[in-house]
């Protein structure tokens, strides 16, 4: 009996060498192992053994179907891993082929600068302000200290609606009606839409945007207004970036500054974007003339404050290297890809 | 302001080169805008004198010439059609550098030649510089310089500084202000110019002229001198190159004194012939409307009576500071002129300048309001460089009237107070020094300061501080960062969060962001096929625009949004998503100011539909969490497609529109048939926005679905038919999905198939068949009822 069972045991294992199939294996496992299989059939013939063989003739048909059980567990696991690997192999895809279109947008690139350039005042503490673009006289020019007939305002030709309405020439009048509002300490950014009778060409637009700036406090210096702007323009054009400020004029500051940053392109040596200066002028700034605080209904003997402002196309022209400021009015799709 | 370097140089020593003078004095506020080197890029060019010429062999034009050119005698060949033997010229050395380009030893149809004789255009020059050179050929010397001599030295060939002047220093467009200012910044020495005049002519000024101010608001001084025996020459031409490396143009002597000082000293001087000038009798007075003047370039020019003039008895001779009349012009017949040195009010010339129409050197100057303490010592050095010049006899003594003399200002200097706003410990001392070196007088026991009277633009202590920081040099002072102010919290209101959030959606949903002026031209009323009276139609005017192309301030942004759509699709861009976050603009009756509203604005084209766009505005809204929105057919919107528009509420305001554009507008505006546009009120999306966020459980038991399709006739919304599935869905309703609408075979004629798949499902149970069997037939019932709707077989 024992050689029969070794029989069965090998006529099964060599079966099971050649399995090519599920289906195969499956027939194979009925014919050993199925309730009428051939080892199913010597545990039926062994009611005729005595009471000492059957349990050994037991013990070695389980050993029999454990290790045929194991086999088939095997040849299963060998069947299923082939035919894996030739489905992996017919589903192979070119993958140098070109993604699924999704559409995505783009910021415009004024956005992403105006952007930068609030995330780091913002870090500073300061709020954003709005005001109207079409704005009274008044807080374009005269809180500003800037009377009517003043050579001042020639200097940026305005869009007059009516004798007492205009585009606004800058954002400062924001800052007017902030002061007027709201006690110190004042931390505000002003950006927006402003509005100067230039025609269109390669660096002028009627319309551009300009990002202000204003403190006022008790103790503010114009020592704090540098250390700001020297932050701002570590921030935004690079950590080695320097600042360099030239006395200027302002009506509604004083002292005033015109600001250069040493230039992106070339860190100062001089190049063509800086035409060889080393420096590039972005910003305008001062302390807040007193007259102004006064305006506003501010004690210049309490508070002292700084502002300063700077054009976000220009800033914008200088970082993505931008020839002609009409392309960012056009919003032709191919341009505004590229930020 | 051009400064040529030898004249700066006559009024204060500078000891250092062109670049770091240019970087010390921008630094203190006079900033250099370029520096204009008239001989840099000239290099070994010498004065030649042609000794011998004959003609070439082969070429009948080209002549073969001798030169002495100091050191040695040079071939050169020539083509100049102006030269000959004898002449003073110009000569480019072999390997001399000039704009053009190098010289080289070359060979002319065979014959060598070692240079060239050079025209001033190959010097860089212009004809103002050298207005004696010939139109065409070569410059000729009018006098013998010496041979071999460098003809940059020879013609006077110098840098020009160019100075940007701020409005508020009319001290500083001047050579003597910009000399001051020099002086202080290197720290040299400031020559003020020394004035005397000899006065030999014969009489008094006040036997030959009166001067009369009968407007003393708009003239403050005015102060004459009498010229005789004048005599008509052109200037010297150190003087002739000055003024022309300064940007005039010289005339003649008299007229290029009076010029000459006007950029030396600040103050525009004119000179009239004095027998013009009826009666001799100056009268300084508003014009009379309708008066007319013919100015000295030719022009006739109407008068009003807001402008001053100045006249005689009879007629106007003169736009009070900005140009003199033809009538009394200096000619070469003018034997005795009349030289004025004056104060107008600056303001008055502004205005007059501008309604005129004429900008001159001496308007630009009075605008900025000038000294009147000036005014006599510009008059003298007017008469003391025609007496120099040999170009007439000054008559002793000035007629001088002076009705209105400015009061001395004093300010007090506090040295504390500086040094606070400045952030600054600068010395007390070293303020008074430099207060001194600016001509500021300095009590140092009263601390006071008289300010000198060509520094209008000082008079507050904050100005006191920004002449002191800009000598100390505003880059000295130490960076801090807000040390004594009280902290704030930087952060962006409720509102701009939402724009950003609505703007982070465009991004992501596929839309390019877009910038678009906010004023257009009235015409585009038309092209959007707005009715007369149409509320749009109402804009605010721009009464000085730039062209009517730019004349309103928009009242809506489609027109904008379809000039991107067009400029895209012109330039074959298959399609195109937009968005744009801008204003509006929206007049009031009875306010000054219009109402700025910020709208959304959305535009598409190419493989897109109303549906594409729908969604888009779906999706903004449930990423806002606005719940009350509702879309209903627009017809009457004249811009757009009358069967495929809506109007967008939410609750009961009206946001705005989205849909097709009408054909005609879009080819009105040259954009695709198919564009779709939506704008949408931003303050009233987020005023609808619940942006306050709580979590709901999620659903425990299974949901039942249950499909349906309904015929109903055509017309009817399928938001109607939800609106009465919502209603008798119950509680237990948990979602509508449309899943098709068919119309077609199998459904009438005039009719549509709509087909849902609606989903039942209670928080608290599991639903049983039966219970949503009930309420599917109080929907059926429901939607018999109201809609006529029956269930597709």
């Amino acid at each position: 009996m024992k050689e029969q069972l070794q029989a069965i045991a090998n006529e099964a294992l060599a079966k099971l060498e050649h399995v090519e199939d599920m289906k195969s294996l499956e027939e194979i496992r009925i014919l050993f192992l199925g309730k009428k299989g051939k080892l199913t059939s010597i545990l039926k013939g062994m009611g005729s053994l005595s009471a000492e063989e059957r349990p050994v003739v037991g013990q070695m048909v389980n050993d029999v179907r454990k290790q045929l059980e194991e086999k088939i567990q095997n040849t299963r696991s060998e069947l299923i891993r082939k035919e894996q690997e030739k489905n992996i192999a017919q589903e192979a895809i070119d993958v140098t082929m070109p993604g699924t279109i999704l559409r995505t947008g783009k910021k415009h690139p004024l956005t992403q600068v105006l952007d930068e350039i609030k995330e780091v005042f913002i870090g500073m503490g300061y709020e954003i302000a709005e005001g109207p673009e079409v704005e009274l006289d008044y807080y374009n020019f005269e809180a500003l200290n800037i009377p009517k007939n003043h050579p001042a305002r020639d200097t940026q030709d305005s869009f007059y609606i009516n004798e007492n309405v205009v585009l606004r020439s800058q954002t400062s009048p924001v800052q007017i009606r902030v002061m007027e509002k709201q006690k110190p300490p004042i931390k505000i950014i002003c950006p927006g839409r402003v509005y100067r009778s230039d025609p269109v060409d390669a660096t002028h637009s009627p319309i551009f945007h300009q990002v202000e700036g204003l403190v006022v406090d008790k103790g503010v210096t114009m020592g704090d207004l540098i250390g700001t702007l020297q932050v701002f323009a570590k921030n935004l054009f690079g950590e080695e970036t320097d600042i360099r400020l030239r006395p200027h004029h302002f009506q509604f500051t004083e002292p005033s500054a015109e600001v250069d940053v040493s230039c992106w392109t070339c860190g100062g040596k001089g190049c063509r974007v800086c035409k060889n200066e080393g420096w590039i002028e972005i910003l305008g700034a001062g302390m807040v003339h007193p007259k102004v605080l006064e305006t506003c209904g501010i004690d210049p003997k309490v508070y002292s404050g700084f502002a300063f402002g700077l054009g976000v196309e220009r800033t914008a022209m200088g970082r993505f290297n931008i020839d002609d400021m009409r392309l960012l009015y056009e919003n032709d799709i191919r341009f505004l890809k590229q930020f | 302001m051009k400064a040529p370097i030898s004249w700066l140089k006559d009024y204060v020593d500078i000891n250092v080169d062109m670049k770091k003078l240019a970087h010390l004095v921008t630094i203190s506020g006079s900033k250099v805008e370029a520096i204009d080197d008239l001989g840099k890029s000239i290099d070994k060019v010498v004065v030649g004198r042609i000794v011998s010429m004959e003609p070439h062999p082969d070429a009948d034009r080209l002549k073969i010439t001798q030169v002495d050119v100091g050191k040695e005698v040079i071939q050169i060949v020539t083509g100049a059609p102006n030269v000959s033997t004898g002449d003073y010229i110009p000569v480019a050395l072999v390997g001399a550098q000039l704009p053009g380009g190098v010289i080289k030893e070359t060979k002319l149809r065979g014959v060598e030649s070692y240079g060239m004789m050079c025209s001033i255009e190959e010097l860089n020059l212009t004809h103002d510089y050298l207005p004696d050179a010939p139109k065409d050929g070569v410059y000729i010397f009018n006098n013998e310089p010496e041979l071999g001599m460098d003809v940059k030295e020879v013609l006077g060939l110098e840098p020009v500084i160019e100075f940007e002047i701020t409005s508020n220093r009319p001290d500083c467009f001047s050579i003597v202000g910009l000399a001051r200012e020099t002086a202080v910044t290197l720290g040299t020495d400031f020559k003020k110019p020394e004035i005397t005049v000899k006065e030999e002519g014969e009489g008094k000024a006040s036997d030959f002229v009166s001067v009369s101010i009968r407007n003393s608001e708009l003239c403050s001084r005015y102060a004459a001198r009498t010229v005789t025996d004048v005599n008509i020459q052109p200037s010297p031409e150190w003087m002739q190159r000055r003024l022309a490396a300064a940007g005039m143009r010289p005339i003649n002597n008299i007229v290029d004194i009076t010029n000459y000082v006007m950029l030396e000293m600040g103050q525009p001087m004119h000179a009239f012939d004095l027998k013009c000038v009826d009666g001799g009798n100056i009268i300084v007075r508003s014009a009379q409307d309708g008066e007319t003047i013919t100015t000295l370039d030719g022009q006739k020019r109407k008068l009003d009576s807001s402008m001053l003039v100045i006249a005689d008895e009879n007629k106007p001779v003169a736009i009070a500071g900005i140009m003199g009349g033809a009538n009394s012009e200096v000619t070469s017949e003018s034997k005795m002129i009349l030289l004025e040195s004056a104060t107008f009010n600056g303001t008055s010339v502004r205005l007059t300048s501008k309604k005129v129409g004429i900008r001159s050197e001496a308007s630009n100057r009075f605008e900025k309001g000038l000294d009147s303490e000036n005014v006599i010592k510009a008059l003298d050095r007017c008469a003391q460089l025609i007496e120099q010049l040999g170009a007439g006899r000054v008559i002793p003594g000035i007629v001088d009237c002076y009705p209105v003399k400015p009061e001395p200002v004093k300010v007090q200097i506090n040295d504390v107070e500086i040094n606070r706003l400045l952030g600054t410990n600068i010395d007390k001392e070293w303020m008074f020094e430099l207060f001194e070196k600016l001509e500021f007088e300095v009590d140092r026991d009263s601390m006071m300061l008289t300010i000198p009277t060509f520094r209008p633009d000082v008079r507050v202590m904050a100005d006191l501080a920004e002449e002191v920081a800009r000598f100390y040099d505003y880059n000295n002072i130490k960076p801090t960062l807000l040390s004594g102010a009280t902290s704030t919290i930087g952060k962006k209101n409720h509102n701009q969060k939402m724009e950003d959030l609505i703007a982070q959606l465009m991004l992501s949903l596929g839309l390019f962001e877009t910038y678009s002026f906010s004023f257009t031209s009235p015409k585009v009323w038309d092209r959007m096929r707005l009715p007369e009276e149409h509320i749009l139609r109402d804009a605010v005017v721009i009464t000085n625009p730039l062209g009517e192309d730019f004349s309103i301030m928009r009242t809506t942004t489609i027109p904008e949004m379809l000039g991107i759509i067009k400029t895209n699709y012109n330039r074959k861009v298959e399609e195109g998503g937009f968005f744009e976050i801008s204003y509006v603009y929206k007049p009031i009756k009875e306010q000054l100011l219009p109402e700025e509203r910020k709208v959304l604005t959305i535009g598409l084209y190419g493989n897109v539909d109303f549906y594409y766009l729908k969604g888009i505005v779906e999706q903004l809204f449930a990423q806002m969490n606005i719940t009350n929105a509702d879309y209903s057919p627009e017809k009457n919107h004249p811009s757009y497609h009358p069967g495929r528009c809506a109007r967008v509420s939410l609750g009961n305001t009206d946001i705005g529109y989205i849909g097709e554009i009408h054909p005609e507008v879009a080819s009105n505006f040259e954009c695709p048939k198919r564009t779709y546009i939506a704008v949408l009120d931003i303050s009233h999306m987020i005023e609808n926005s619940n942006m306050v966020k709580e979590y709901s459980g999620l659903p425990k038991y299974p949901a039942i679905g249950r499909d349906i399709a309904l015929i109903v006739d055509e017309g009817v919304l399928v938001k109607d038919i939800e609106a009465v599935i919502k209603q008798r869905g119950g509680k237990i309703l948990e979602q509508i999905k449309l899943f098709d609408v068919y119309k077609g075979e199998q459904v009438p004629e005039g009719m549509k198939s709509v087909a849902y798949t609606l989903t039942f499902r209670s928080m608290d149970r599991t639903l049983v068949d039966e219970e949503v069997n009930k309420t599917m037939s109080k929907i059926l019932h429901g939607l018999k009822t109201n809609l006529n709707a029956t269930l597709r077989e």
